[in-house]
């Protein structure tokens, strides 16, 4: 029998129960549509990670308390030792001593209203920070200065501004030289950083930063930094690896930090994460999720194919007479197993067209309105294509099979 | 050609059931049908007709004997095999019809076309007026968009005729074509098939009623799964090939 005329045969076989066939096709539609979303979402995922990555300077050391290990004995202002945890002065001995740092920045965070004339904005991040941050963040200046050595240890009241905050407080007029106001405390604009974007979930643009010392005194941030003092959470070494091995390095900071702080380094009250370790550890994450969707995406198509397998089967068995009939006109067991299996592969490749679009849309709509970041993956499309038509072949020859298997005089008596 | 045999069995049987409890359903049956016979089968229900047709028809296979159909032994032939023969050599009209639902009378005849492998030097076209053809010869010219619901039962009956002949076969079996039809529309499908007959047609018909097998030439009376009678229709003489057998026996 002509191919042609087998799709066509089929296809009417189909269009004679319309809706059953929908409903048939769902579970194949729902299932490629998984798999394009969710390979979509994972590779959005991926790639804001990717651009978080590089965004945050290259070769950078993250020291940070480690809080299990940290004794609460110490009250504020207390310094170093007795396992009190990562202080401030740690940043500067760390930037003296160590061979292969070329810069460290400390960071404290606060939130506080920022106002300008008529202006005001709520809950502006203030990041107290010090001078070697934009070297250490890869952060430019696009106006004025960043603050010196000078004014964080004689706490200046000075602010640079993230691109964007200057913007909506100044708008196109010059930044640099005004005063504004924040929590109460007026602060001196001495510099604008030029435009950074989103690094994850964090906007530098919308940030004021100002000396980590200002911070400490001004805004105080928290309930937990009241208690903590001069400590900070974190400290950012930029490190140059060309002279000096990572490892190396790593192992100078350990002992002069386990030394400052009088601990062993198997209690050490601190740790060390490389940026290496944070992308690996990220990209196992979204390996394990991608896995994840794929398994997910993988069995709904299984339960699409057992759904058109069911669907089959039923089909079969009310049209045994149908198939009589045609065995007894002529047909092989080759014609019908083919006829069936082609309805099975035409109900999946249409469920996967569908899903498809579904799949494409459903990437779209959560960009748009799910704040989702997705990237459709064109061999996403083509993989749960091949895949919808497997399941159609596959869960479509067992009922196929069948059919091709009656008998024509039992077939013709079946009611 | 006139005289060409097509159909020639041998101890032809067919046992049910090979548990406990067997049917023989034919036990034995010998015959000899030539080119252009029109033969009525008749005989009680379940003395083995439909058994006999379903062997005849290539739909089912005995579970003894030999079948010949056109000088072509049917008794070895695979299930494909068995399908190209039904396809191309057989036209079987059935009691109840069997056209398919939601399908116009146009597209019923034309289905046994589809499995026809041997049609490819025939255009869509060409196919289609055939077809066409077949439903004038049956006068139903005028229904080939119909769909079977909306036909009388002898017009669905006349449907399947232009079926059974569309792929030209050399032999048309009819399983009670008209019982399931009124007395009028019986005697227009005898009608028909006196028409085939005269145009060369074999035929084979199986029915209960002594007026529609008053149309055939040749009637065979079954019981119990073997041949009762055969005799040439209006004598009561023993058929010619009864004769000459009974002849070669006594010699
Ligand atoms: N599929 C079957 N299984 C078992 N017995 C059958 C089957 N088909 C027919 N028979 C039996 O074979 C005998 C002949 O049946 P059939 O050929 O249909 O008779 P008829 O057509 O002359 O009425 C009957 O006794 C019937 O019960
Ligand atoms: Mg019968």
């Amino acid at each position: 029998m002509h191919p042609s005329k087998v799709i066509q045969i089929a296809w009417k076989g189909l269009a004679k129960n319309k809706l059953r066939s929908l409903l048939t096709m769902l579970g194949v539609i729902i299932g490629v549509a998984a798999v394009i979303i969710m390979v979509s979402i994972s590779a959005g995922t991926e790639k804001t990670i990717e651009e978080q990555i590089t965004s945050l300077g290259s070769n950078l050391i993250f020291i940070s308390q480690n809080f299990t290990r940290m004794g609460f004995g110490g009250g504020p202002g207390e310094r170093g030792g007795e396992t009190g945890g990562l202080v401030f002065d740690d940043a500067f001995a760390i930037a003296d001593q160590v061979e292969g740092v070329t810069g460290v920045a400390v960071e404290q965070q606060s939130a506080e209203t920022v106002e300008f004339g008529d202006v005001s904005l709520d809950s502006v991040e203030i990041l107290g920070t010090t001078p070697d941050f934009p070297a250490v963040r890869d952060m430019t200046i696009a106006e004025g200065r960043y603050f010196t050595q000078q004014e964080d240890d004689r706490k200046q009241k000075v602010a640079v501004l993230g691109a964007s905050l200057a913007e909506e407080l100044f708008g196109d007029a010059t930044a640099v030289g005004q005063t504004v106001n924040v929590g109460g405390v007026k602060l001196a604009v001495i510099g604008v950083l030029a435009e950074r974007g989103m690094v994850g979930n964090v906007d530098f643009d919308m940030r004021l930063y100002t000396p980590i010392s200002v911070v400490f005194q001004k805004f105080t941030p928290s309930m937990f930094a009241r208690i903590m003092g001069d400590r900070v959470r974190m400290i950012y070494a930029k490190v140059d690896t060309d002279q000096v091995p990572m490892e190396d390095i790593i192992l100078q900071i350990q002992l002069l930090l386990a030394k400052r702080h009088d601990v062993s380094l198997d209690a050490a009250d601190f740790s060390i994460t490389t940026q290496q370790d944070i992308i690996s550890t990220q990209e196992s994450t979204t390996a394990a999720f991608r896995d994840l969707l794929a398994w997910v995406a993988a069995v709904s198509l299984v339960v699409g194919g057992i759904g058109i397998m069911n669907i089959m089967l039923v089909s079969v068995t009310e049209r045994t007479r149908e198939i009589g009939l045609r065995q007894a006109v002529g047909a092989t067991p080759n014609d019908i197993r083919w006829q069936f299996l082609t309805e099975a592969l035409l109900l999946s490749l249409v469920g996967g067209l569908i899903g498809v679009l579904v799949g494409v849309g459903g990437a779209w709509l959560f960009g748009e309105l799910g704040g989702m970041r997705t990237v459709v993956v064109p061999t996403s499309i083509v993989l749960a294509f091949a895949s919808a038509a497997a399941v159609g072949i596959f869960f479509g020859f067992y009922p196929a099979n069948k059919a091709a298997q009656l008998d024509p005089i039992e077939a013709l008596r079946h009611e | 050609m006139a005289d060409q045999t097509i159909i020639h069995t041998e101890s032809l049987t067919k046992i049910y059931g090979m548990g406990e409890i067997q049917v023989k359903a034919l036990d034995g049956v010998d015959l000899e049908i030539r080119e252009n016979e029109f033969v009525a089968v008749m005989g009680p229900s379940g003395s083995g007709k439909s058994t006999l047709m379903n062997i005849l028809g290539c739909l089912d296979r005995p579970t003894e004997g030999r079948y010949i159909l056109a000088g072509e032994d049917i008794s070895g032939l695979s299930k494909s095999q068995l399908a190209r023969i039904r396809n191309q050599r057989i036209g079987f009209v059935f009691q109840s019809y069997n056209l398919l639902p939601n399908t116009t009378a146009l597209e019923n005849v034309m289905l046994p076309m589809i499995y026809n492998r041997n049609n490819g030097h025939q255009s869509a076209v060409e196919q289609k007026e055939k077809a066409l053809a077949m439903l004038e010869l049956v006068n139903l010219s005028d229904r080939i968009h119909h769909h079977p619901k909306e036909l009388s039962g002898g017009q669905m009956q006349r449907v399947a005729i232009a079926r059974a002949l569309i792929n030209d076969p050399v032999l048309i079996l009819a399983d009670e074509p008209t019982g399931n039809l009124d007395s009028k529309a019986g005697q227009e499908i005898m009608g028909l098939m006196r028409d085939l007959h005269s145009r060369g047609s074999t035929i084979v018909m199986v029915t209960h009623e002594n007026d529609i097998a008053a149309h055939a030439q040749r009637v065979i009376h079954f019981r119990d799964g073997h041949i009762e009678s055969d005799q040439l229709n209006g004598h009561k003489t023993p058929h010619p090939n009864l004769a000459q057998e009974a002849n070669d026996a006594s010699q």
